[in-house]
């Protein structure tokens, strides 16, 4: 991810001043794609799974 | 043109953020967070909840278990298909079954007695509609699922199928009443 | 062979010459299939028109099947992927990855969805969009919705792939632009989507041609709606993304603020897609933590998104609009809008539609409680033609009407017309929502071809509002159809009959010029708005649109809390 790697910056800006982490975290499109996987598939896939094998067998 | 162009400012991140934005960010993340605590005081405080309680079970077993019922409660038949009425003792555990097409067999309650009620499907899913109260829940094959039901108004009340279950979906409807 | 581009004289757009192909295909593909899905919601509403009940039931549920399928997937996949390429080779003047991979992708999908469409004609595949098992359907049902999605999936590596290249080649300088990333956020929740759908039909086709004894039916429920709801969520985040663009097109605004939108997106990516658990609020077992925790979008963080892009969409609008000088009152810069150019009259209506229709229902009925009284009713159709006909579908109309023009060198035809297009399908599916939506709230199902219960042993008769409700939403569908039609027509009879517009293209080999950053405003939102706020009108439509929200949640609740007692 080097796309703010400085050097050719916007016009009139400090071009040493570091990039917000949070906003690198928005240039990354990879990372973030980990996480919108990640994400419903722990909370919502595998979450759902583990209730539906926990139900018990009737009596 | 700036939503299709790259930021004008190459450290965004760091614009600070408009008042209307703010303020309208601020309401809006309130009453998110009303919604989202309503649902779990809703189970505390309001009394139309699903537990959650279910079981698997074998298609037969629940059959096995309707019969039962049919066997000791039955009260009348009715329709040219001599379709059992059932009376299940109050607080009892009352097994209903949907099954192509059709809901098995018809229950009789009594007003402000609590039930278990027991659905599950003999073939494929089905939907427990109750008319005109509009009550809804998913019926499965393989599934227990009980719900503990006081009715608070005595009539007879229409329960249709509203998961699509073939081409004679639209007939499967039957009754349930409640009496005094 | 060097990528070829073009530039377009009007637009300033950088087209390169794979993309802009691959771009029309998926479009023209995508808009084929809008007309038959089309034609196909229109046979379903004069079918559940009480009074007209068209088709007999196995027809019905044919018909029914084939409009789910292909407008709710195919339709607004083949123009998503188009949106893919668009946001990535052309906004980023870039060459686009793998042209021969995407063309591969296009073939697939194009097969996958022939053999559904086969057999869903066949008669053996009758089984709704949701094909719950253990109800059986032909494999090649199946199978083709497995190839339609890999192809789609490859669709979402070809758009990555190209962000790729546009970064290394810096054929753009700073960040992407926010539609760009929007449209990123939709490929994220679309490759969610496929794989989850990949997950379920695949042992779903090997149960139907016997490999596999059985699929566990609840298991099947939770796997399958992380594909058909998310596959929702791709069309959320991806006309949202239109608005956005739209805005930047018709009134050249600037995002209030780019974190806000970016943050907003981000919102979505984590969360928008658990909302799948609203499908199985009254299904046995699966716990109230789980239902809660997903159904809520964890703590309703993606509908705060919403809410989000619901302000500073319009915000924006209304900031660009007061700086040219409309800066009266609360509503000049609305009033004095281009009504009507069908590009923003299209966008705005289905801006407003999808907030106060689909987006209010949506919510309230995925309340884990209040959904005991919407599900499965006929009041869920109605939510999502809502969200996907006048949200998405609307969106999209209203950017072709912008992007078909360019990509196929052609003026408009009939411009009389498509100005009144977007008011037509947009006001008679809101129609429909709406009456949709008040039958359910009466009782009346989804997917049931008689609510006179013809043939049943018992009788049970719905209120006769509900059956007016049945028959208006019939007559509002006459007056979408005829505005989806009208927008087809002219679609085809543009690509066709169009008249050339300006020179003929000139691709060159040459480098386009990087995609530059504008230069930073200055003196910010000075002398504009009222107050301290920049975009009053906005606001007030914002906190109008809460207080309908805020009050037909209580009245949910307080309907419920009338019923019986269950627990």
């Amino acid at each position: 991810m080097n796309q703010n790697d400085g050097g050719k910056a916007g016009a009139g800006q400090a071009n040493d001043e570091p990039v917000p982490a949070m906003q690198r975290v928005l240039d990354n499109p990879f990372l973030l794609l980990f996480l919108g996987i990640t994400v419903p598939a722990v909370f919502y896939i595998i979450w759902g799974v583990m209730e539906i094998a926990n139900i018990p067998i009737g009596r | 043109m700036s939503a299709i162009h790259p930021p004008a400012e190459k450290l965004w991140w760091k614009q600070p953020v408009d008042g209307v934005e703010l303020t309208w960010i601020i309401i809006a993340l309130t009453w998110c967070l009303i919604m989202f605590f309503a649902m779990p005081l809703w189970h505390v405080f309001g009394e139309q909840n699903y537990s959650g309680e279910a079981y698997n079970v074998l298609p037969e077993q629940h059959i096995a278990r309707v019969e039962q019922m049919v066997q000791a409660h039955t009260v009348r038949h009715e329709t040219d298909l001599q379709i059992p009425v059932v009376r299940p003792p109050a607080g009892s555990d009352v097994y209903l079954l949907a099954r192509l097409w059709q809901w098995y067999p018809i229950l009789e309650l009594q007003k402000g007695q609590t039930y278990r009620l027991h659905l599950s499907s003999a073939d494929w899913q089905h939907g427990f509609s109750l008319q005109p109260l509009n009550v809804n829940v998913q019926v499965l094959p393989g599934y227990d699922m009980v719900l503990t039901v006081t009715p608070t108004e005595s009539g007879q009340f229409g329960l249709v199928c509203n998961e699509y279950c073939g081409i004679m979906h639209h007939t499967m409807l039957s009754r349930l009443y409640v009496v005094d | 062979m060097k990528p070829l581009f073009r530039t377009c004289p009007k637009s300033g757009l950088v087209l390169h010459r794979d993309a802009e192909n691959l771009i029309k295909a998926n479009a023209v593909a995508a808009v084929v299939f809008l007309a038959v899905g089309g034609l196909l919601g229109l046979l379903v509403a004069l079918t559940r028109w009480p009074s007209v009940h068209l088709l007999d039931a196995q027809r019905f549920y044919q018909v029914l099947t084939g409009h789910g399928v292909v407008t709710l997937l195919v339709w607004v996949i083949f123009f998503e992927i188009a949106v893919l390429y668009f946001c990535s080779a052309v906004l980023l003047r870039c060459r686009i990855a793998m042209p021969r991979v995407a063309w591969t992708a296009f073939v697939l999908m194009l097969v996958g969805a022939a053999i559904t469409a086969v057999a869903i004609i066949q008669g053996g595949s009758s089984v709704m969009m949701t094909s719950y098992v253990p109800m059986p359907a032909s494999p090649l049902f199946y199978l083709g919705l497995i190839l339609f999605a890999v192809g789609a999936l490859i669709g979402c590596f070809i758009f990555l792939g190209t962000l790729v290249i546009a970064r290394d080649e810096r054929t753009y300088e700073g960040s992407i632009p926010l539609v760009t990333f929007g449209a990123l956020s939709a490929c994220i929740i679309a490759i969610f989507t496929i794989a989850s759908g990949a997950i379920i039909l695949i042992p779903t086709f090997l149960w139907s041609v016997g490999y596999i004894g059985s699929v566990d039916p609840l298991m099947y429920r939770v796997i399958w709606w992380a594909m058909g709801h998310s596959s929702q969520q791709i069309n959320v985040a991806a006309h949202v993304s239109v608005w956005y663009a739209i805005a930047a097109i018709v009134f050249g605004a600037k995002p209030l603020s780019e974190k806000v939108s970016r943050g907003a997106f981000l919102l979505y990516i984590l969360f928008i897609n658990l909302a799948s658990a609203h499908h199985l609020l009254v299904d046995p077992g699966v716990g109230s933590e789980w239902k809660i925790f997903n159904t809520s979008y964890a703590m309703y963080l993606a509908v705060l998104a919403s809410l989000v892009h619901g302000l500073t969409v319009p915000g924006s609008i209304e900031v660009a609009q007061r700086k040219k000088g409309l800066n009266g009152g609360l509503f000049e810069w609305l009033r004095k809008a281009p009504w009507g150019n069908p590009v923003f009259s299209g966008m705005f209506l289905s801006l407003v539609g999808f907030g106060f229709i689909g987006g209010i229902s949506g919510v309230v009925m995925g309340v884990e409680q209040i959904n005991f009284l919407v599900h499965n009713t006929i009041y869920v159709p109605g939510h999502f033609h809502g969200t996907v006909a006048i949200g998405t579908t609307l969106a999209f109309m209203a950017l072709s009407f912008w992007l078909v023009p360019i990509l196929f060198r052609r003026e408009l035809i009939w411009p009389g017309l498509a100005k009144w297009q977007p008011w037509l399908f947009g006001i008679g599916t809101a129609l429909q929502a709406f009456f949709m939506m008040g039958a359910g709230t009466l009782g009346v199902s989804r997917r049931h071809w008689d609510i006179a219960f013809t043939d049943a042993l018992f009788d049970w008769a719905y209120s006769g509002l509900a059956y007016t409700m049945m028959a208006l939403n019939g007559m509002s569908a006459l007056m979408a159809v005829t505005g989806g039609l009208l927008f087809v027509l002219i679609m085809v009879g543009t690509i066709f009959f169009g008249r050339p517009s300006g020179v003929p293209a000139e691709y060159s080999a040459q480098r386009p010029a990087t995609l530059l950053p504008p230069a930073p405003e200055t003196g910010g939102h000075a002398g504009i708005g009222m107050g301290w706020l920049v975009a009053p009108g906005t606001f007030v439509l914002a906190m109008f649109l809460l207080v309908i929200f805020v009050v037909y949640y209580v009245i949910n609740y307080a309907y419920l809390a009338s019923l019986w007692k269950i627990s």
